[in-house]
């Protein structure tokens, strides 16, 4: 144990590099997640067939191959194909905005449908233009339901950055797994691993509950602050939906 | 009421009537759904400033003619007309129809507002928020100019004090009073009034329904309602139509109606429900 700690803290700067590319991969994945959720979700919905269609193969290409294949094939074998070498960082946040941003699609879609239809309604009687309808009524209203939804996915995020281990980028698992054949210590150098991605877990829990209590008060809803520190769990999920079932019955 | 918010509208700005003088025609309408026929070839017309009821037994598609008008339905045959212009069609190559574009129907759904069972207030947006979103984002109103009017709705429906809250935090007929506040706010020719008080607590009706015939005798605003309070459409009506199975079986003035009915189905149907 002594040995792993005092490499430990005489490395410090290598952890905080390690942290930074962990959290670099997580913040731009998920923002590039979240806009192609938001991209594949509206076109899920579109009238179109073809632009359905589209969306549909994208999403169902990305959710059914392996994020651990995407990411060799963007490391490895996409150089051969077009002699363009992508850093593996970038190759990371493709990866992982594609994939969760195919699964985020479902989310937004599903939110989005799950909005009364009385709303629509409502917005077309008051002569609202298709996108005043869509910015001002329906999407304040889904979001609220999209940020549960999202918090898991933000979590899953984070906890597959260790896959750039793979593609030899010098994340966290990296840092902490060069620690650990320094030093020989692994107990304690996958303890320290755990500890630290809860923390990171914990901490994107408390943000995205901040956010939902932030959207659910402007829906008029309430939240106690204790709900803050809790994690994600069926029992706020259910809760959810009978707000939302007792909503729209007025 | 101290002040009148809805202000008769000037005769001079007026759309010119249809040469027969009707606002609302309906002309051999009819609306499908897959093989189900919920309305058969139906025709009627409404005349400016006339308070009409729809009445009739569930299912006969009262609430489908409503629903058509605003268009949130789209027709399956037929033609409707509001103030002489086609309400879901615009005209063609070679002076035919075709199905109206959006901006065509989002110009001819000015003259016209809903109220529905559900209320469908916004729950992202106050009672105020939710009176004055469309004057100023759908009719470029001035915000200073929509609260002001949005407080004198308030007033006539007797919420002043609930300008701020969130529509949770009402009950249903107060939830009702603001969605008819907020649909009064456009400014609307012809208001749709859709079954309005079924969601109601009974004790809630009155007080919504107090709130309409007083509209309706302040105002000219065309009312047609869908309702199952026949005394309250004996009141506001000028013209009742009976519906049954899509079609209008029997209409006239509510002393003739609900007096001395030609129609046995009519009989039928006000003695199951009077």
């Amino acid at each position: 144990m002594g040995d792993f700690y005092s490499y430990f803290f005489d490395h410090l700067p290598n952890v905080w590099s390690g942290l930074w590319v962990t959290i670099e991969a997580t913040v731009l994945g998920a923002i590039v997640a979240l806009a192609l959720s938001f991209a594949f979700g509206f076109m899920a919905n579109s009238r179109h067939v073809l632009v359905r269609g589209v969306s549909r193969v994208i999403v169902e290409f990305f959710r059914g191959t392996s994020l651990y294949v995407q990411l060799f094939w963007l490391y490895y074998a996409f150089p051969l194909l077009f002699s363009y070498e992508l850093t593996p960082l970038f190759c990371g946040v493709v990866a992982f905005g594609m994939n969760y941003g195919a699964y985020g699609s479902e989310v937004v879609r599903g939110a989005l449908n799950a909005v009364p239809k009385g709303q629509w309604e409502a917005a077309v009687a008051l002569n609202m233009t298709p996108a005043q309808r869509m910015r001002r009524v329906i999407l304040p209203q889904a979001w609220v339901q999209m940020i549960p939804p999202f918090t898991n996915l933000l979590i899953q995020l984070l906890k597959a950055t260790p896959l750039l281990w793979l593609i030899t980028a010098a994340d966290l698992t990296t840092v902490i797994q060069q620690m650990r054949d320094r030093t020989g210590e692994t107990t304690w150098a996958y303890l320290t691993l755990l500890v630290m991605y809860f923390i990171l877990a914990y901490a994107l829990t408390l943000l995205m509950n901040l956010l939902e209590r932030h959207a659910k008060t402007r829906l008029g809803q309430h939240t106690s602050a204790r709900s803050l520190l809790r994690s994600r769990s069926a029992e706020s999920a259910e809760k959810a939906e009978v707000a939302q079932a007792t909503g729209g019955g007025g | 009421m101290a002040t009148d918010p809805l202000q008769k509208t000037n005769p001079e700005d007026r759309a010119p009537e249809t040469a027969a003088g009707h606002l609302v025609v309906f002309d051999q309408v009819v609306k499908r759904y897959g093989d189900h026929v919920v309305l058969d070839h139906l025709d009627f017309t409404v005349e400016r400033g006339q308070h009409v009821t729809l009445i009739g037994p569930s299912g006969s598609g009262k609430t489908t003619i409503l629903r058509l008008l605003m268009t949130l339905e789209r027709i399956s045959g037929g033609l409707i007309m509001v103030s002489g212009k086609p309400l879901s069609h615009m005209a063609g190559p070679g002076g035919s129809l075709k199905p109206a574009s959006e901006k065509y129907q989002r110009e001819i759904r000015k003259k016209i507002g809903m109220v529905f069972q559900q209320f469908n207030l916004f729950p992202n947006m106050n009672v105020l928020q939710n009176i004055t979103e469309s004057p100023v984002n759908v009719l470029g109103m001035d915000r200073a100019e929509a609260e002001e009017r949005a407080e004198e709705l308030l007033d006539m429906v007797g919420l002043r004090e609930k300008i701020t809250a969130h529509p949770t935090q009402l009950s249903g007929g107060q939830q009702q009073r603001v969605a008819i506040a907020r649909a009064l706010a456009m400014r609307p020719e012809i208001l749709l009034l859709d079954e309005v008080t079924s969601a109601l607590d009974p004790e809630l009706v009155a007080g919504v329904l107090d709130l309409l015939r007083e509209i309706a005798r302040t105002t000219d605003i065309t009312m047609l309602c869908v309702t199952h309070e026949m005394n309250f459409a004996r009141d506001i009506s000028d013209q009742v139509l009976m519906f049954d199975s899509g079609r209008v079986i029997e209409s006239g003035p509510p002393e003739k109606l609900f007096g001395d009915p030609d129609h046995e189905r009519t009989r039928e149907f006000l003695s199951a429900v009077l």
